[in-house]
């Protein structure tokens, strides 16, 4: 038995779960109902998930460092807000993109530097983080704020002719490459690295000389970056800013990246994994939406069930690990 | 060789207190390069202590660090690393989930276009790792490899960098015989190139074997330092436990005192458990020391627990003074006057985070019931009492459990049993782990109790020690009692038993 033979099913199994749990709810959708195994249906998984493909990429980052960011549903509201009411008073695109960017990194950066300055847990620090951002909006204003900018909504509108007559959006570009980044900074930089050796064994990787503190407090800038420009994109797709837009989306990117097969408890897990779970979640809701007569609540009953499966999945591959 | 009178660390004048503890007061410490210095000390001598200021982990409230002439001040273990000072810790400090060559090249890695060259990282790794004679695949997962292995993987580290100081804090607790040659031929290796190598083990022969230079510390003070050739073994241990080794013949003379010939106390008739150990019978007498003596698994512990009640017996009785008891569990023994001090004792024993005086007081609060407070007088009397009687270090009641070295932990545990004043004391492996000194004290203490009438069941990998310390000695081999012998028995015969060299029936006489 090689090391390699050993190794590579245990590390990549959750996620290899994922995809074939991807492919399968597919599967179940195109035996279903005709033109479900369409190109479009695909792209528009992605194009109606971008902003949610973008908030688990960051979110992978924080689970991978074993922490946890509750605040990224409200930061995506607060970015909603700010672009909207910003766009209304006049300001120029380019500074709205800017400011919001700023904020929502800004925001990540303080509760990063509490939670490792005063060694509090991170759940506590970002649900304080979450009521903040959500009680941010309600100052900028307590009603819906519509966006009636004509570049914004040219963004919003525009589409990109795929081959085979597949249209996506400019969201689903932005998206992509963000998870493409995410990929390059995990895998292939010493932050990155990092961040899973703070997932790992915190003690080992600061005697191992690592620059942990960096890690620990980068990850929550990351998740505050990638959650404005999420709310950027929910921007664009709802063309409006509002205090009660994405409650709870913060649950749905958990969600999202536990189902892609990353461990709770830090370490272990991959971007892509991520996104198939965010593609997962997509599925199924589309497959309700075919269906045509359940309620959508029944997506959060899959999505429920899903979840527990893949904690007992993950905890049945700890296990052996830890024993031997 | 570098020249030998130019220190690269000088370390001077280094305090550093903890919360209730004067981890280290006011010391020296010098390391020349092209040599192995060994530090020497108890547990909770405040070695590790020295190396964590020296590595950056811990800052000193005072004194000052020289590294090559330049006064230095670590904040974290990082700066201490680029500045050439590499580490290899007692428990293997790697992260598990990543592959054994990001382990040992991880913040040092090599780059390409901006990113990690994931291949010549490997390559690399295998070179490190085949100069130090250990061949397995750099791209495996290092949790996939024994502990012993993952130790090697920290040390490949260690000198992955052109490293100048290196220091091994036990490195040689996980390693086999074997390993440990390798290792040590490793440290030849570079201290013949001019590395600086701090050397922390507690077996002697390995330090007599490697070390050019010592530095003795004793509770957190600088004791001396010396050449090793100028400093034989004995005077090494008096250096280290800062008394006269006299105490141990002490408690020979002690222990041949007492011939017992006390009531019975406990008496085991037929006592098994299915699957742990086989029927036997054992008595106890009041004021004797009875050895239990075997291999790990022969069923020590298992025998144990079923006097305490923690397991329940599926066949045979116990008689304490002569009527039948039956055990429900430990509280029924506890109540029946027996205590067990478990051999896990982080686990199981001590709450860590208490002070001295709470966990002393808990086992005698949960006998009084909580509606009857300990008084607080009565608490600092037998607290008092306690921390002389055990010389537990610091002596001071309010200090945390957790921050007490192996040995005063042992102590504090055995102590918390002692205030309930109990008739027979269990004590699985009560010196393991522990240094010479703590290790004397608490066989001296196991004959005192004795000879003041407590009944001790005392089990013990060490035989040395249970021949020692017993009046008699039950062998157990293969989850069964093979023999009873006498306390004057030699070493020699004990192990010639367990090995099952010779027939019982033989000896037993």
């Amino acid at each position: 038995m090689t090391a390699l033979a050993t190794r590579l099913p245990s590390r990549f199994l959750p996620v290899l779960a994922t995809v074939v749990l991807f492919v399968l709810t597919f599967g179940v959708g195109s035996g279903l109902y005709d033109g479900f195994a369409s190109g479009q249906v695909i792209a528009n998984l992605f194009i109606d998930n971008a902003f949610l493909i973008v908030l688990a990429a960051g979110m992978t980052f924080v689970i991978l460092s074993g922490g946890i960011d509750l605040s990224v549903g409200s930061v995506v509201a607060l970015s909603t807000m700010v672009t909207a009411s910003g766009l209304k008073d006049g300001w120029p695109l380019p500074l709205v993109v800017i400011a919001v960017l700023l904020i929502g990194s800004t925001l990540g950066l303080l509760m990063g530097l509490v939670i490792h300055k005063f060694d509090i847990q991170p759940f506590i620090v970002t649900l304080a983080g979450m009521f903040l951002a959500r009680g941010l909006c309600f100052l900028i204003s307590v009603e819906s704020v519509s966006i009636k900018d004509t570049t914004f909504r040219a963004i919003a509108t525009a589409v990109i002719e795929l081959p085979g007559g597949v249209t996506i959006t400019y969201n689903v570009i932005i998206a992509l490459v963000v998870v493409a980044v995410a990929l390059y900074v995990l895998h292939r930089t010493r932050f990155g690295r990092t961040v899973y050796a703070v997932g790992g064994n915190e003690q080992s990787a600061l005697l191992m000389g690592l620059k942990t503190a960096r890690a620990k407090v980068g990850v929550y800038v990351i998740s505050g970056f990638c959650s404005a420009l999420a709310g950027l994109l929910f921007s664009l797709y709802m063309l409006s800013g509002y205090g009660l837009h994405a409650v709870g989306m913060e649950l749905e990117a958990i969600a999202a990246v536990v189902i892609g097969g990353t461990l709770l408890a830090g370490g272990m897990g991959y971007v892509l994994g991520s996104l198939t779970g965010v593609l997962v979640l997509g599925t199924i809701q589309t497959l309700i939406s075919f269906q045509g007569t359940l309620s959508s609540w029944w997506t959060k009953i899959v999505i429920g069930a899903l979840l527990l499966v893949f904690i007992a999945v993950q905890r049945g591959l700890i296990r052996p690990r830890q024993t031997t | 060789m570098t020249e030998p009178d130019t220190p690269i660390v000088e370390m001077r004048g280094i305090s550093l207190a903890f919360p209730g503890v004067k981890a280290l007061q006011d010391v020296d410490f010098r390391l020349f390069p092209g040599e192995v210095h060994a530090l020497m000390g108890e547990n909770g001598a405040g070695k590790s202590t020295l190396i964590k200021t020296l590595t950056g982990v811990h800052t000193p409230d005072s004194g000052t660090v020289q590294l090559a002439g330049d006064t230095v001040a670590f904040a974290e273990p990082a700066q201490a690393q680029q500045a050439g000072i590499s580490t290899v810790y007692q428990e293997v400090n790697l992260c598990a989930n990543l592959t054994v060559a990001e382990n040992i090249l991880l913040g040092r890695e090599p780059r390409k276009r901006g990113g990690i060259d994931f291949k010549a990282m490997r390559t690399q790794a295998a070179a490190v790792l085949a100069r130090i004679g250990v061949h397995i695949d750099p791209a495996s997962i290092l949790d996939t490899h024994p502990i012993a292995v993952q130790q090697l993987v920290a040390i490949a580290r260690a000198i992955a960098i052109d490293c100048r100081v290196l220091v091994l804090d036990e490195p040689t607790s996980s390693l086999d015989a074997g390993e440990v040659a390798e290792l040590f031929r490793i440290m030849r290796v570079l201290r013949d190139e001019g590395v600086a190598i701090l050397f922390v083990s507690h077996f002697l022969d390995q330090v007599y074997e490697i070390a050019d230079r010592m530095t003795v510390l004793r509770n957190g003070t600088l004791v001396g330092e010396h050449l090793t050739k100028d400093l034989d073994r004995r005077s090494l241990i008096s250096a280290m436990i800062g008394r006269e080794l006299g105490v141990l013949e002490a408690i020979e003379d002690a222990s041949e005192r007492h011939k017992v010939s006390g009531p019975v106390l406990v008496q085991a008739e037929g006592l098994g458990r299915r699957g742990a150990i086989a029927p036997f019978d054992l008595d106890i007498r009041a004021g004797e020391v009875v050895g239990l003596a075997g291999l790990l698994g022969s069923g020590r512990t298992e025998m144990a627990r079923l006097l305490f009640g923690a397991d329940k017996a599926t066949e045979g009785r116990l008689l304490v003074d002569g009527t039948p008891l039956h055990l429900r569990g430990p509280r029924s023994a506890i109540a029946a006057g027996i205590a067990f001090c478990s051999e896990d004792r982080k686990g199981e024993g001590l709450v860590a985070d208490l002070s001295i005086r709470d966990n002393l007081v808990l086992a005698m609060q949960a006998a009084r019931g909580w509606s009857r407070p300990v008084p607080r007088k009565l608490k600092d009397q037998l607290v008092e009492k306690y921390l002389k009687a055990l010389d537990i270090r610091p002596a001071n009641p309010d200090a945390l459990v957790r921050t007490l070295s192996g040995g005063n932990q042992q102590k504090v545990l055995l102590a918390r049993w002692l205030v309930t004043e109990p008739r027979l004391l269990i004590l699985d492996e009560p010196t393991r782990g522990i240094d010479i000194g703590a290790k004397a004290q608490i066989q001296q203490l196991v004959t005192t109790l004795a000879s003041e009438g407590t009944a001790v069941l005392f089990i013990s990998a060490e035989m040395e020690e249970v021949v020692r310390i017993a009046d008699r000695i039950v062998v157990l081999r293969d989850r069964q009692k093979i023999a009873e012998l006498d306390g004057g028995s030699s070493i020699d015969e004990v192990v010639g038993l367990i090995a099952g060299e010779q027939l019982p029936e033989e000896v037993a006489s």
